[in-house]
């Protein structure tokens, strides 16, 4: 029997590193930054796809407002007025780009907008043909509930894409392209009809180095994927909430 | 990057599941089911090349509320040996980050599928019995295991019961709590609601009250512990648990669909111990057992007052063969002295 204090196989997993809100807040100018990174990284487009649905904007406008509210979030250190204790996150800073968009809309009245607003640099286009299948029809926008599930799907899209951005670079810092091809073509083609067997004929491969192949990529997903959600977590709390969410551990 | 479709995330988030088993003895198997606090998988150990249940956490970290849990809970099976208790055998963090602990792999069926199979009152009884001496044995020990329900009992392909999930057992007292470190999880969740102001995910099952935190499951956790009295709960907790827990065995339908009428004494039973008041409830689960043991020979319960007419239809069963040899043995003599009279 193993001692409990004793860690089999080590802990490979990172540990706590300054979270983005603490980053954000802190008077360091190289931590701000970091932190303005990452969340933009993590939420920029359901961002950007919630102001299309939600304040059903053209696409040109909804990317001005996304911009705009990224820089406005570092200019007006508005994580400052963020508790931890009382909400998610992430429905925060939904709340925050609705009254964003609302002042947005009384100040375009007196003054057109994008006049001195810094602009960051965002794959708006990639954001557009993913919701090339959302209608905007103003009818058929969801209710409040369903926007906040929207939100957070979005979110969870957008974190999972990050994370596999990041093993994909680091399959490729190991050489081990041939393992994120796989992990492709099972894990993320959708392909109904993939299994083992054919990919094994595919590659011209055994099957247990499939099967070892795919287990250890999904546990740099999952490690990349928990690393970035630590990232945007106040708390350790908070972090392991947001991960039973993330994963569907709660649901299941 | 390509978006990923609702498909592929559906798909990373199976795959992100399974534990990481490098570095350990153990060989994922399978999926077995999911708890409350994470996912219990069959393993196969290499070194001793046999199947263990494998519990481990959803998420990594070794600091937090749940792997707290995890871990106390497998510390106090380590001290609950009894052939009742489904055994430990290890206990450690996986390479991901993630608590785990290994027990026996039990073959074997939940009480609420198994029992449908079982015709006979007596059977039951004698299964139920054996629950009894698991949760006695474990009170010795000063643990209350606080979410006895059929859910958590499993029998065995020899009849064998084992009673499983013990993460929100109470230690009482004594040498155990000391022994088991590790905070109470009550206590814990208890404290991290007053420091954050609302309710933990991982406790959604449970109700937040004046008092404490509620665990347990409706209908089978006594009204102190639906109360979340935390400090006051004892050995009668669990008498209404077990309590409950005689009612659904005696209760379930056969595979004939045949529901038993239960008989005043079993119902007497049944009634003292899920007593609203836990003053009137059996004072520990030996006095329970005996009663029921004490059903199964044909003898008054302690629950019950019998009528005089009760007494008779009960010690006509007790000693009904023997009754009717006497009877027979009567009429044989009443006939043959009729036959020899004339």
């Amino acid at each position: 029997m193993s001692d409990d204090n004793s860690i089999q196989g080590g802990d490979r997993f990172p540990r706590t590193r300054w979270s983005v809100i603490d980053a954000a807040r802190s008077g360091d100018e190289t931590e701000r930054v970091r932190a303005m990174d990452t969340l933009c990284a993590a939420y920029w487009k359901p961002v950007y796809k919630y102001v299309r649905l939600r304040w059903n904007r053209p696409a040109s406008d909804a990317q001005d407002l996304t911009q705009g509210f990224f820089v406005q979030l570092i200019e007006r250190n508005l994580l400052e007025k963020f508790d931890l204790a009382k909400s998610h996150l992430r429905t925060y800073l939904r709340l925050c780009v609705d009254s964003f968009v609302m002042n947005e809309e009384k100040a375009a009245k007196r003054l057109k907008r994008g006049g001195n607003v810094s602009h960051i640099a965002l794959d708006f286009a990639g954001a557009e043909e993913e919701l090339g299948g959302a209608t905007m029809d103003p009818a058929s926008i969801p209710s409040p509930e369903s926007l906040e599930d929207f939100f957070e799907k979005e979110w969870i899209r957008g974190l999972f894409e990050l994370a596999v951005e990041d093993l994909r670079k680091h399959c490729e810092a190991n050489e081990r392209e041939r393992t994120f091809r796989l992990f492709e073509e099972y894990d993320l083609a959708g392909d109904e009809n993939i299994s083992y067997d054919k990919l094994a004929a595919e590659y011209g491969i055994p099957v247990t180095d499939i099967t070892n192949a795919l287990s250890w990529a999904r546990r740099e997903f999952r490690r990349g994927a928990l690393e970035r959600l630590r990232e945007i977590c106040g708390s350790e709390e908070e972090f392991q909430r947001e991960a039973r969410a993330v994963f569907g551990w709660e649901a299941k | 990057m390509k978006s990923l479709s609702d498909k592929a995330i559906e798909r990373l988030r199976t795959g992100a599941e399974e534990p990481d088993l490098a570095g350990t003895r153990y060989r994922l198997l399978e999926r077995i089911a999911r708890g409350g606090m994470g996912v219990v998988y069959a393993a196969e150990d290499e070194k001793l090349e046999r199947r263990v249940a494998l519990k481990v956490l959803d998420v990594p970290g070794t600091d937090g509320d749940l792997a707290n849990r995890l871990m106390r809970e497998a510390r106090v099976l380590a001290r609950l040996e009894h052939p009742g208790i489904v055994p430990v055998h290890d206990v450690g963090t996986l390479a991901d980050g993630r608590v785990f602990y290994t027990m026996k792999f039990v073959e074997g069926q939940r009480l609420d599928k198994f029992i449908e199979g079982v015709e006979s009152m007596q059977d039951r009884l004698r299964l139920f019995l054996r629950i009894c001496e698991a949760a006695a044995f474990a009170h010795t020990r000063g643990v209350l295991h606080r979410d006895l329900k059929p859910a958590n009992i499993m029998v065995g392909p020899f009849g064998e019961v084992l009673v499983m999930d013990w993460g929100l057992a109470k230690i009482l007292r004594g040498e155990a709590a000391s022994a088991v470190r590790g905070a109470d999880p009550e206590a814990t969740i208890v404290e991290k609601l007053k420091q954050t102001g609302e309710e933990s995910d991982s406790t959604k099952s449970s109700v937040i009250t004046g008092h404490g935190t509620v665990m347990g499951t409706p209908g089978y956790m006594s009204p102190e512990q639906a109360r979340g009295e935390v400090e006051v709960l004892d050995a009668r907790s669990d008498i209404f648990s077990l309590g409950a827990l005689l009612r659904f065995i005696l209760a379930q339908k056969t595979p004939a669909e045949f529901t038993p009428r239960l008989d005043r004494s079993l119902e007497a039973i049944c009634a003292k111990a899920t007593a609203e008041q836990r003053d009137s409830r059996y004072s520990a689960v030996q006095e329970l057992g005996q009663d029921v043991s004490r059903y199964l020979d044909g003898l008054a319960v302690g629950a019950h007052r019998e009528s005089i007419f009760e007494k008779a239809a009960r010690f006509y069963r007790r000693y009904r063969f023997f009754i009717l040899l006497i009877l027979a043995y009567l009429a044989m003599r009443i006939i043959l002295l009729l036959v020899l009279k004339r």
